[in-house]
């Protein structure tokens, strides 16, 4: 017993999907972990929303604090992320849909749609947020 | 030790939980639903932006704008829990803390959808206009 055996390997020890350490960084990589970080962003951003119903029914003071809070420039950031993030994880989330359907998995199209879906996210976002703020929004 | 139990009863039970199918179609179903409905809630949002509370309660008074922002919140609401639950169940192996946060999202989801439906309907039944 000159060399120590190597220690047994548990579950702990094992690479967890999508082994980042391992995997050369590619596109539809980082659209598979914006995918599950979008969500995560929405989940927030619901709770956001269900806020958004309580101050209503609370009445005109709670709203008022409730909206300005959503107005000041941290609240109008989180705003701007949640629009790129709701815009993403839709197109991603067509785009899953289509492979569902057995469709797009060439490594070119992949990509291709995996671009898009990002392209979208953002220039949608942004689109909006010009409609939102040349349109008179109070914010 | 010898088993006395059959090779069937052994193997029985160690096979998937069958939910499977369930919750990946689920996740799927909610998903086609919320395309309409996720667009239709940036429009919404878009022109509640220009509004104050007034405004907010007299676009629930309108049945459509009700329904779809019930139908909104029950359905991202399923959706939100289907997907974070995947999320927990892929990174979260110890066995408390997986059971503890399945649970956790469970219950913020079903709260949250109870709430804001409620608070929904509430605003959308109730006066157009409240006395100052």
């Amino acid at each position: 017993m000159s060399n120590a055996a190597p220690a047994p390997r548990g579950p702990a020890d094992r690479p967890i999907s999508p082994h980042l350490e391992i995997w050369r960084w590619h596109i539809t990589m980082a659209t598979s972990i914006l995918h599950r970080a979008t969500g995560l962003a929405l989940y927030a951003g619901a709770l956001i929303l269900a806020g958004w119903a309580v101050a209503l029914a609370r009445g005109p003071g709670a709203f008022g604090q409730y909206r300005a809070l959503l107005a000041g420039p941290l609240g109008q950031l989180v705003l701007f992320g949640l629009t790129v993030s709701l815009f993403y994880h839709l197109a991603n989330g067509v785009r899953h849909l289509w492979w569902d359907a057995g469709q797009g998995f060439e490594p070119k199209t992949a990509d291709m749609t995996g671009a898009a879906a990002i392209a979208f996210g953002v220039v949608a976002a942004i689109a909006i947020w010009v409609v939102a703020i040349f349109g008179g929004a109070a914010g | 030790m010898v088993s006395y139990r059959t090779p069937l009863a052994r193997a029985r039970g160690l096979g998937s939980a069958k939910h499977g199918a369930g919750h990946w179609l689920s996740e799927r179903v909610t998903s086609v639903a919320l395309v309409p409905l996720s667009l239709w809630a940036v429009v919404a949002a878009l022109s509640l932006s220009k509004t104050g509370y007034d405004g907010a309660v007299a676009w629930l008074h309108n049945p459509a704008n009700a329904v779809l922002s019930v139908l909104l919140l029950a359905v991202g609401f399923q959706h939100m829990h289907a997907g974070l639950r995947v999320v927990v169940e892929d990174y979260i192996h110890t066995h408390l803390n997986r059971s503890v946060l399945l649970l956790a999202n469970l219950f913020v989801c079903v709260l949250g959808a109870s709430l804001a439906i409620f608070c929904i309907l509430k605003v959308a039944f109730g006066p157009a206009m409240i006395a100052p």
